[in-house]
């Protein structure tokens, strides 16, 4: 029974036990004239909150992509030629979108160790893996960059491209480069985490929440861009 | 050992999801990459989508261990976006009969 909430940032000792049960559990959580998100540090909560928002966010864009994409009576670019590579004179279709996407999940799954090892109070090896992630995010930007300077040499723009409807342009430049400023942003936030990890500030507070809730961004990053890799570079 | 605070969960757990979501993208991969076309394509790439999506949400954020009244609040909201995508879908298709129409017609403007 949760008859006191916890101290903002500091989890009671017994904040894993006793979860509540169904919806009744549910109903008592919220009815409860108290915080609903109980045992719920305030700083997940808030994250998971500002990553429902982004959800919109994110939503709204695909979905002004499927608006132009089903609207347009011009034929739509063939993703799967556009995003080619030729690779030792074979051309290989959507490579360097598959390969961005491998980079990304790999990075999660570093995320996803890291977030164990602050648990554990590894700092060491906490920081390791959250500047292992970075360097993933990094990777994948700077990927994304090469992308983005191959399809402008080829002539597209927001406006208009040789391939084919001009919507095209508009919806790649505008969501790919979204989720890209959400990577860079993601990459610094990590790296001063991680930083912060490593001279022990949270270690003295006792309290290492904060790499799960970096994590957290993280992993939504990697979520937009299992949407982004489904609806705009395969369908 | 020291008692660890925060969800404890073995590292093994995040490297069989981190395989599993490989082997999701590999398959996406191969969808483009052997042409599959029509509805066999869509239903395929949302099929290892929405997998994808509930490993990173459920393992990889927690999801999956966090108390029931904050998975509803974090997940029904959501469910609204559904609305706006099918309230969009009906709305381009009439959009692109109406431009069928037009351009069809309207070949030259004030003849």
């Amino acid at each position: 029974m949760a008859s006191h909430a916890p101290t903002p940032g500091e989890p009671s000792p017994s904040a894993l036990s006793s979860p509540a049960a169904g919806w009744q559990g549910i109903a008592g959580d919220w009815a409860s004239d108290k915080d609903a998100f109980k045992q719920v540090p305030w700083g997940k909560a808030m994250m998971w909150i500002f990553l429902l928002s982004d959800t919109f966010v994110f939503t709204c864009f695909l979905t002004g992509y499927m608006s132009v994409r089903i609207s347009t009576t011009v034929p739509w670019p063939n993703p799967s030629e556009v995003f080619a590579l030729t690779i030792g004179g074979t051309e290989i279709p959507l490579i360097l979108i598959a390969i961005m996407t491998f980079v990304l999940i790999s990075s999660s799954g570093t995320m996803a160790m890291a977030v164990n090892f602050a648990y554990r109070r590894d700092r060491r090896r906490t920081a390791a893996l959250m500047l292992a992630t970075a360097a993933f995010g990094l990777t994948f930007v700077g990927m994304q960059a090469f992308e983005w300077s191959k399809l402008i040499a080829e002539g597209v723009r927001p406006w208009a491209n040789p391939m084919g409807a001009a919507q095209f342009g508009a919806s790649f430049f505008m969501i790919t480069g979204f989720h890209g400023l959400h990577v860079s942003i993601g990459v610094l936030y990590l790296s001063i985490v991680a930083l912060k990890v490593l001279r022990g500030d949270y270690e003295r507070a006792g309290n290492y929440q904060i790499v799960e809730i970096a994590g957290l961004y993280w992993h939504f990053v990697d979520l937009v861009w299992v949407f982004i890799f489904a609806f705009f570079y395969l369908w | 050992m020291e008692h660890a605070q925060g969800q404890q969960h073995p590292i093994s757990l995040y490297l069989k999801i981190w395989g599993l979501l490989f082997v999701l993208s590999t398959l996406s991969y191969l969808v483009d990459y052997f042409h599959f076309q029509g509805y066999l394509r869509w239903s395929l790439i949302v099929t290892f989508m929405l997998l994808k999506a509930g490993l990173i949400v459920s393992i990889f954020m927690h999801m999956a261990w966090e108390r029931l009244a904050m998975v509803y609040a974090i997940l029904v909201p959501p469910l609204c976006l559904l609305v706006l995508i099918g309230l969009m879908a009906a709305e381009a298709d009439y959009i692109f009969l109406s431009r069928i129409f037009f351009f069809a017609q309207g070949a030259s403007p004030g003849s």
